[in-house]
């Protein structure tokens, strides 16, 4: 996963265990379940943070209870789950025990072992990613620290959130919430108040990062709530290219992920966002899983250009639009998409793109798989503002069905409130054929493999987006995320 | 190499839809057979059931490579074993480049009879000579596979993966059709340019003009689902005098 044009960093959603203390006593480590103004502002302690921040994780934490109280969790996505019960959460779970943690990778699930194998990550990749408490240095973190050095000289800043509270505390105050307020939603609203750590970049004016700046987070608690937030700047002329890998343990009991990121591109700027999401979907049968509720938005200032990219393949629940405000004239927004939905995998996904300066032009390219009795929904929004002269905008959403009890829909909306607006949408259904089937089979390709064939090639227009090494791990990803879907 | 005994098939999952009626063939190592008949007379179903396709139900009867029943056998089974089939309809598959689709087959090929991948390398080389040698607008290679080809590139394009994937057994499903006198030239040479003692080909085609390029050993005309006359080179130019009525008042069946 890394090589010399990435710079990797890993993080441990679950309180801070990996880099960030508060290990040397167990017992004050565990908050109770629960959410409370308390556990907000014990979170804020145990962070060390700053006043300011402080009042602004009570302020979202207020602004959440009321949203709680008044209209609940949102329904309008087609997606059906139990009611959450967010007092049965950890909002800070100490990093679980040593003694829970499987020793080593002889006590971890073969399965899951398994398809580490499958997806080709690193062995000692795989150990983290198992929730072995192992005390190794992974390699990527000493690329890391070569790498930090290097990008320091540049003025870029790569850090994990907290760091960045620590060590650049007025850029962090400057943007904050600038793009995503805690206001914006319900999970943003429970984000912002109870967030545990992400990450956070700056890109100085007018440089080029030079490698690709990635994090790999991993969820390994049980029964506790995850919540990272990411905040990444382009400065004026910037450019930067970010990846971001999610894996979660296979876990019976359901989780409750709630991220936020935003993303700032200040005039001629570009940010590239790249996601390969794979928490954990729950088992075949449904039962546990990663529910994803994420919030993810940048704002692109004058010729400025933001490119979401995401492979989702994980989670029980996918809650997600990554969008884009387009608000200075000729900025561009992409967004490509493959999410796919196997057993009972629920996907609700998409995008929003608010067109509000001139010339100012965005694409979708959306490709839901629907597998076993799985349902993926695509849902869009693309605003012309008045003043967005001459704005363009191109949507294309294709899902591809596999089986028979598995659903796809489409629910674009589309709001014009400038006649020179230029608007295309396309969309389509289809289903992995037969024909297609035999045809690859009579060649000698195993049904799995046929199936595989088909499906990443017809999800090649996004795929072909992601950074190379991305690229394999989406395909592969697609491959194992299937089995069983088929046959 | 090759013997169907008794063979019935039908469409899966629909009563009294049988198609073969009781199919006796025997087809050595190195002979060209081809299958002749009149529309809907069972052909392309013959084709499909002896690579496996899903859908036809064998009620009756066998089919054996080499002494072995293959009856049980999946299609990428009966791959492995060296047999092909040209198909008069080739699937799109979007995104996927030819390519890409062969040198997956050829691997799959390769680690079914537990020998060595082609490298890379190699496989570029052989895969370009292909190209040029059934002569498909190499740029069209670069596309998806069969998407927007013609139905002569589409063709052409099952020319080049018979080439590259060297069966012992190739069945062409009406190849023919749809083809200009060019393109059909480039098949029978093809054809003609793979015929040697271990390899046998069955040729299914509806007229007799494919038969001009390509010399078949043995000619079968299949009427009904039943083969009603085998014999040399010769049937064919009768047929192509005379028609298939001869055949289809015998049988009965409606023309």
């Amino acid at each position: 996963m890394t090589n010399q044009n990435t710079i990797s960093r890993e993080s441990d959603l679950s309180g801070g265990e990996y880099k960030w203390g508060f290990v040397t006593d167990v017992e004050t480590d565990l908050a109770p379940k629960g959410l409370s103004e308390d556990i907000v502002r014990l979170i804020s302690a145990k962070k060390e943070e700053p006043g300011w921040l402080l009042d602004w994780r009570l302020k979202a934490y207020r602004h959440w209870v009321s949203l709680y109280e008044s209209e609940g969790e949102p329904d309008w996505a087609m997606i059906d789950y139990p009611d959450v019960d967010f007092q049965d959460i950890y909002y800070y779970a100490a990093p679980k025990g040593t003694n829970e943690a499987p020793k080593n990778l002889d006590d971890v699930d073969p399965e899951m072992l398994e398809t580490f194998e499958k997806l080709g990550i690193p062995l000692q990749e795989r150990a983290a990613l198992a929730g072995v408490a192992v005390d190794a240095v992974f390699d990527s973190i000493s690329v890391a620290t070569t790498m930090e050095k290097q990008l320091g000289e540049l003025g870029i800043i790569f850090c994990s959130f907290s760091e960045a509270v620590k060590n650049h505390p007025d850029l962090v105050k400057k943007y904050l919430g600038s793009v995503v307020p805690y206001t914006d939603n319900f999970y943003a609203a429970l984000n912002a108040a109870v967030f545990s750590d992400g990450s956070f970049a700056y890109i100085p004016p007018g440089v080029r990062c030079p490698i690709e700046l990635m994090t790999y987070f991993r969820i390994n608690t049980e029964g506790s709530g995850q919540f990272e937030r990411t905040l990444i700047v382009a400065d004026a002329g910037a450019y930067v290219s970010y990846l971001e890998g999610c894996t979660a343990p296979f876990r019976k009991t359901s989780q409750l992920h709630a991220a936020t990121v935003e993303l700032v591109a200040h005039d001629d700027s570009e940010i590239k966002y790249s996601t390969i999401q794979n928490w954990f979907p729950g088992t075949p049968e449904g039962e546990g899983g990663v529910y994803n509720f994420v919030t993810k938005r940048g704002r692109a200032d004058k010729n400025a250009k933001i490119s979401w990219t995401q492979v989702e393949t994980g989670s029980a629940i996918t809650w997600k639009y990554p969008s884009v405000i387009l608000r200075g004239d000729n900025s561009v927004g992409e967004f490509f998409s493959v999410a796919l939905a196997n057993n009972h995998q629920q996907a609700d996904t998409g995008t929003k793109m608010i067109h509000i300066g001139k010339n100012t032009k965005s694409t979708i390219v959306s490709k839901g798989i629907s597998a076993g009795k799985g349902n993926n929904t695509y849902r869009g929004q693309v605003q012309i503002m008045p003043g967005a002269e001459n704005a363009v905008n191109h949507t294309q959403c294709d899902s591809l069905l596999v089986g028979d009890q598995c659903g796809a829909h489409t629910v674009p909306y589309i709001e014009v409130r400038n006649p020179t607006a230029r608007l295309e949408h396309e969309a389509s259904t289809s289903k992995v054929s037969d024909d297609q089937l035999f045809y690859l089979m009579a060649r000698g390709l195993s049904e799995e493999e046929a199936h595989h064939m088909i499906i990443t090639g017809w999800s090649r227009d996004v795929i072909k987006e992601l950074p190379f090494e991305f690229a394999l791990e989406a395909s592969q990803l697609l491959k194992v995320s299937l089995e069983g879907a088929v046959g | 190499m090759l013997e169907i005994k008794n063979l019935h098939a039908s469409v899966l999952d629909i009563d009294d839809s049988e198609i073969l009626t009781g199919i006796d063939m025997k087809v050595n190592k190195g002979e060209v057979h081809a299958i002749m008949g009149p529309n809907g007379s069972g052909k392309s179903t013959l084709a499909n059931v002896l690579m496996g396709r899903f859908d036809y139900l064998v009620s009756e009867g066998d089919i054996t490579l080499d002494g072995e029943s293959i009856i049980e056998l999946r299609p990428d089974q009966r791959a492995h074993l060296g047999m092909f089939l040209a198909f008069q309809y080739p699937a799109e598959i979007p995104g996927v480049r030819p390519w890409q689709f062969l040198k997956t087959a050829l691997d799959s090929k390769a680690e079914s009879r537990g020998e060595d991948k082609m490298s890379v390398r190699n496989f570029s080389k052989l895969f370009d000579e292909k190209v040029e040698a059934v002569g498909i607008n190499p740029n069209l290679v670069k596309r998806s596979l069969n998407e927007g080809f013609s139905g002569g590139e589409k063709k052409r394009n099952e020319m080049l993966q018979l080439e590259v994937l060297q069966p012992s057994l190739a069945i062409l499903d009406e190849t023919d059709s749809g083809l200009d006198v060019d393109a059909l030239r480039i098949v029978a040479e093809g054809v003609n340019s793979m015929r040697s003692p271990a390899r046998s080909f069955i040729v299914v085609t509806h007229y007799q003009r494919l038969l001009n390029y390509i010399t078949p050993d043995v000619v079968h005309i299949l009427v009904a689902g039943k083969i009603v006359k085998t014999g040399g080179p010769e049937l064919a130019l009768e047929v192509e005098k005379d028609g298939y009525n001869e055949y289809l008042s015998a049988t009965g069946a409606n023309v």
